[in-house]
């Protein structure tokens, strides 16, 4: 079955014909590897994108079922010219250690920042509650969140109340 | 592998009438979970996501399709509550409750609420049309339904009379995505208490004879809700498994169905 789907902005059709991942299908046949494959039941977050604006495990979409539909990875998030804020607030802090989990994090946390651009603490636990680092580098992951939700100046002037 | 992406029920229903074996796919987060670990390979597909007449949601009408995403708005505390708990971010934004009543796993975490509101699961077939079947006649086992092979879980009837009071609670080894080692739902309603649990038996049960001892007494002292927490603890059926033991499971249970009577006591 030919499948049509926009990743990162561009159309990028593939050819299916079993019950595959949409991350199997991302890596394999895409060429995109940013997106990792670990535990492939929803547990670790490692493959986390966005579809349709929807947060989601890839290793949990049947890649013949996103047809029609637009996929963000990692890599439409930033790259080595252009770091996404999340990207540069992580290697401010030291948050990555083998770097495993780190893509997972990277999408849920701009997802989380586009919706909720200075949440809590408990708000970023939350968000985060699905990725799973194995180093148990959390402090300063949560760190890079705590730098990203503080309010930035311009913010002050345009605060609810006026 | 055959595969049909619905757009509406009568698509699902026109597949499931000629391949009653078709599997249905909703948020996938039971089915690949075992086409990826159990390399499951389903000869044919149906994929009910975009399927309009199980989205919507009201008070007494809830979809097949809505999402845990969805139901933590529920005007329903104590099924908010719950979708709250479910997985992470990522499992609520495409898990649905009509996946969680399909799969029918002793600790789905939206079960005990349907026990406890009483409710019903409305399926359809191209063959016997809908039917409406009250929650401990559809529920029959563990991962068992009395769902037919040709049928499609398409709604949760909610009766009217669902007590505003409610809350819901469950026990696992931590906070966040974590499957009940215990779950507990009580409503308090003008015909009284109901206690509901998961993970405790095969089916989601309803603790009878704890309700009656509450019902029948003039007053909720602490005597009695320590004698409640022993029915309780007595009436559930739990199991010794990889993630607890019978007796903590019934001490829980005890523990759970106790403080949620506290929390709802007016």
């Amino acid at each position: 079955m030919i499948v049509r789907i926009t990743v990162n902005g561009d159309d990028r059709p593939f050819d299916v014909s079993g019950p595959d991942s949409l991350l199997s299908v991302l890596r394999r046949d895409l060429g995109l590897p940013g997106t990792k494959d670990a535990c492939e039941q929803g547990e670790c977050g490692s493959c986390t994108v966005e579809l349709d604006g929807a947060l989601v495990c890839s290793c949990l979409v049947m890649a013949v079922d996103a047809d029609g539909c637009e996929v963000t990875t990692v890599e439409g998030l930033g790259d080595e010219d252009g770091l996404h804020p999340v990207q540069e607030a992580m290697l401010e802090t030291g948050a990555v250690q083998c770097g495993f989990c780190t893509p997972g994090f990277v999408v849920a946390g701009a997802h989380l920042l586009d919706r909720n651009p200075h949440p809590t603490p408990l708000e970023v636990k939350e968000a985060l509650a699905g990725n799973v680092c194995r180093c148990t580098g959390y402090g300063a992951i949560t760190r890079a969140f705590e730098l990203l939700a503080e309010p930035h100046p311009g913010d002050a002037q345009t605060g609810e109340e006026s | 592998m055959e595969f049909v992406a619905a757009r509406d029920l009568d698509d699902a229903l026109d597949v499931k009438a000629d391949e009653p074996d078709a599997a249905l796919l909703a948020g996938g987060t039971d089915l690949m979970v075992d086409v990826n670990l159990a390399h499951h390979r389903p000869a044919s597909v149906v994929s009910i996501r975009r399927v309009r007449e199980l989205a919507g949601v009201d008070e007494h009408r809830i979809g097949a399709g809505v999402t845990w995403e969805q139901l933590e708005g529920s005007p329903h505390r104590a099924l908010a509550q719950a979708a709250r708990t479910v997985g992470s971010p990522q499992i609520r934004s495409v898990g649905t409750i009509g996946g969680n009543i399909g799969t029918a796993s002793p600790a789905g975490d939206g079960l005990p609420w349907i026990a406890a509101a009483d409710a019903s699961i409305v399926v359809a077939s191209r063959k016997r049309g809908e039917r409406v079947v009250p929650w401990n006649e559809f529920f029959v086992g563990v991962k068992e339904t009395s769902l037919e092979p040709d049928e499609v879980i398409i709604a949760v009837q909610v009766p009217g009379d669902v007590p505003e009071s409610q809350e819901f609670a469950k026990v696992g080894v931590r906070n966040a995505m974590v499957i009940s080692t215990v779950s507990c739902v009580v409503m308090r309603g003008d015909d009284g208490y109901r206690i509901a649990l998961g993970s405790v038996a095969p089916t989601p049960i309803r603790a009878t004879q704890a309700e009656a001892l509450l019902n029948s007494a003039r007053d909720i002292t602490e005597p009695l809700l320590d004698e409640l927490a022993d029915v309780v603890s007595r009436e559930v059926r739990p199991i010794t498994d990889h993630r607890s033991t019978e007796a903590y499971r019934r001490h829980a249970s005890g523990v759970l169905a106790r403080r949620l009577v506290e929390r709802t006591r007016p």
